[in-house]
């Protein structure tokens, strides 16, 4: 429930919200919704908060921003305390900026009349400098002059998230920012979203139910489900788990944190290295030394008893299953992979290989018929054969 | 001429008693439709029975018991007697009081629909920039309420122009003071002065007439940014 380098109380943001809501304002029809909810996340960085929806995810970042009454509950935010016993900074004094998911900018006022909003309430006017800044960063230079109901879904969340940088805040919420567009929006907002990431130096609360989002966005990572939290940890580890507590289906897969080793010029070709192994994908410029990190679905990995020289995929990496668990499909099968590298294959003995979980492994998620025509258990050693990577950041 | 001096003297005490009376019935219909957009008081109800009331009720009934509550026997008479003011009935602010109450459903109900149709969201956007409850209030708020408040104005204008029941009730027929264009239309007829009547009369119905058609085409010009408010609200 709490990841461990609190050391420092000045740092992490620690909440406990314990209330429920009455059925006129929770979502579920009948019953009252209850947040049950406990976290002490860190001060920095994104953290994703992950569930279906009806979960509870909005409600905990309202109730974080102060938007949500939350009777009884303790906040937290690096070092200040927000909210405690009867006292609770009212939404307007948290040092916050809020992303909704719905169109937020106010029609009345053109697109620079709300980021101007945004400067004049700011705790310290932000330096010109800053303001064009965000406003490259978020590469909406030409739209300011525009009125904003002109402008596209994309384009208004866009300028929202410069409005909500603009009052330079200390913990940035983002309710589902991308989940009102459609594809073709979500696909122009998220490499702005990558690029905040990697500027910006607060912590940020990410809400969202897509498990692509968050592979590329978040380092941490709080599961809700039901109001309760049930699950919270590092993305890449929380991630790579068979038994992720929220069913992902398709979407199942690992995140492995990987540095470009070696880049092939004559194949267009880069290789990553990480704790098990390499992988090879398409050169895409990273200079020897990135950190990238990459996202293999489980049903792109297939295993073979052999090692099959005669074949077009080009990553087969030696692996051990850990585990064999149920899909939610029931002609399925997920198996856990850990990856033994090349040396270690080598010397290493599969009488005493003992199955641990390593933080870098893979999952195949493979028909049930196939399970057994391969006859896997625990502890044997296969070639995992990867048909596709995605470079998730 | 058929205008006269005291036909003259009527428009222009219509036209005062109007103008204070909107100015007046914006500054307290405003926070009360604010606040009965927001409001899950158990006093909603009973209390926006009374404000539509005076558009039921006919006006001679609301004027009797203004008359009755503003003499000499009632408490506000008593009030403003005791204060040396003398009563207020058959004076113009009897007139401004009266009228305040029998046009305040015209100016709250547009006020009070504008500020439902926001919802809370624009004022939760504003919360996270940092504007406390009062500066949203100016700032957020009101500008997008603007299309109700000219709708509120006009309407509240246009009907204390057309108040007759309850002005004869409360205000009698003083040349000056109490005696509107809608008495002095009465008062015409009642001396078989047709003419008179018709040129009042006219200027009336075309007065009404353009007061109504500039507020449809100015709001058919905000069917747009109209769109814009409903846009703010969330529509899964």
């Amino acid at each position: 429930m709490s990841h461990n380098n609190t050391s420092n109380p000045q740092s992490g943001i620690f909440g406990r919200f314990q209330f429920g809501l009455p059925p006129a304002t929770a979502k579920s029809d009948a019953h009252s919704f209850v947040l049950d909810a406990e976290f002490d996340l860190p001060g920095s960085g994104v953290t994703g908060i992950f569930g279906p929806s009806g979960s509870g995810k909005t409600t905990l970042l309202r109730c974080i921003a102060g938007l949500q009454h939350a009777p009884g509950a303790t906040l937290r935010v690096n070092g200040e305390t927000w909210q405690h016993g009867r006292q609770s900074l009212p939404t307007h004094k948290r040092p916050i900026g809020f992303v909704f998911q719905q169109p937020s900018l106010f029609p009345h006022l053109s697109a620079k009349g709300n980021l101007d909003f945004a400067c004049r309430r700011a705790r310290t006017q932000p330096a010109q400098a800053t303001i064009n800044d965000i406003i490259d960063l978020m590469g909406i230079g030409h739209l300011l002059q525009r009125n904003s109901t002109q402008l596209s879904g994309g384009e208004q969340q866009r300028i929202a998230i410069a409005r909500a940088l603009l009052i330079q805040p200390r913990l940035l919420l983002m309710d589902e920012p991308l989940s009102a567009l459609d594809n073709a929006r979500k696909q122009e907002i998220l490499p702005y979203l990558e690029t905040l990431h990697r500027t910006l130096d607060i912590p940020v609360l990410y809400v969202t139910h897509s498990a692509d989002e968050l592979a590329r966005l978040a380092d941490h990572l709080v599961v809700l489900d039901n109001g309760k939290i049930t699950a919270s940890g590092p993305a890449t580890e929380l991630m790579s788990r068979a038994d992720f507590p929220v069913p992902l289906g398709d979407d199942i897969g690992v995140l492995l944190q990987t540095t470009v080793r070696e880049i092939d010029h004559q194949w267009q070709l880069a290789r990553a290295d990480f704790d098990g192994g390499a992988i090879w994908l398409r050169d895409h410029g990273d200079a020897i030394g990135t950190d990238i990190r990459l996202r293999i679905l489980a049903r792109d990995v297939s295993l073979s008893r052999s090692p099959t020289e005669d074949t077009s995929i080009l990553n087969r990496l030696p692996v051990q299953v850990q585990e064999i668990s149920d899909d939610r499909d029931s002609a399925m099968a997920l198996i856990t992979l850990g990856a033994i590298g090349e040396v270690d294959r080598a010397s290493s003995n599969p009488e005493n290989a003992e199955p641990d979980r390593g933080t870098n492994a893979l999952l195949a998620r493979i028909t049930r018929r196939s399970l057994a025509h391969l006859q896997l258990k625990r502890g044997d050693q296969v070639w995992a054969q990867i048909k596709s990577v995605a470079i998730a950041r | 001429m058929l205008i006269s001096e005291s036909d003259l003297s009527a428009i222009w005490l219509t036209l005062r008693l109007a103008t204070t009376v909107t100015l007046l019935l914006l500054l307290i219909g405003t926070p009360l439709a604010l606040w009965l957009a927001n409001t899950r008081s158990r006093l909603k109800g009973p209390l926006s029975a009374l404000i539509t009331l005076p558009l039921v009720l006919p006006p001679t009934v609301l004027g009797f018991y203004l008359l009755l509550f503003m003499g000499p026997n009632g408490p506000l008479g008593q009030l403003t007697t005791s204060l040396g003011l003398g009563t207020l009935a058959f004076t113009f602010w009897g007139l401004v009081i009266a009228s305040l109450l029998y046009s305040l459903p015209f100016v709250v109900q547009p006020i009070q629909n504008a500020f439902a149709a926001q919802g809370t969201h624009p004022a939760e956007v504003a919360a996270t920039l940092r504007a406390s409850p009062w500066n949203t209030f100016w700032h957020v708020r009101l500008p997008l309420a603007k299309p109700g408040i000219v709708t509120a104005t006009v309407l509240g204008f246009a009907h204390t122009v057309g108040e007759f029941g309850v002005v004869l009730m409360i205000g009698g027929n003083i040349p000056g003071e109490t005696r509107v264009v809608s008495v002095q239309i009465y008062d015409h007829v009642e001396a078989l002065e047709y003419a008179q009547a018709h040129w009042l009369s006219a200027a009336m119905v075309i007065f009404s007439f353009s007061v109504l058609l500039a507020l449809y085409l100015v709001q058919q010009r905000r069917q747009t940014s109209a769109q814009a408010v409903v846009g703010l609200r969330y529509e899964p």
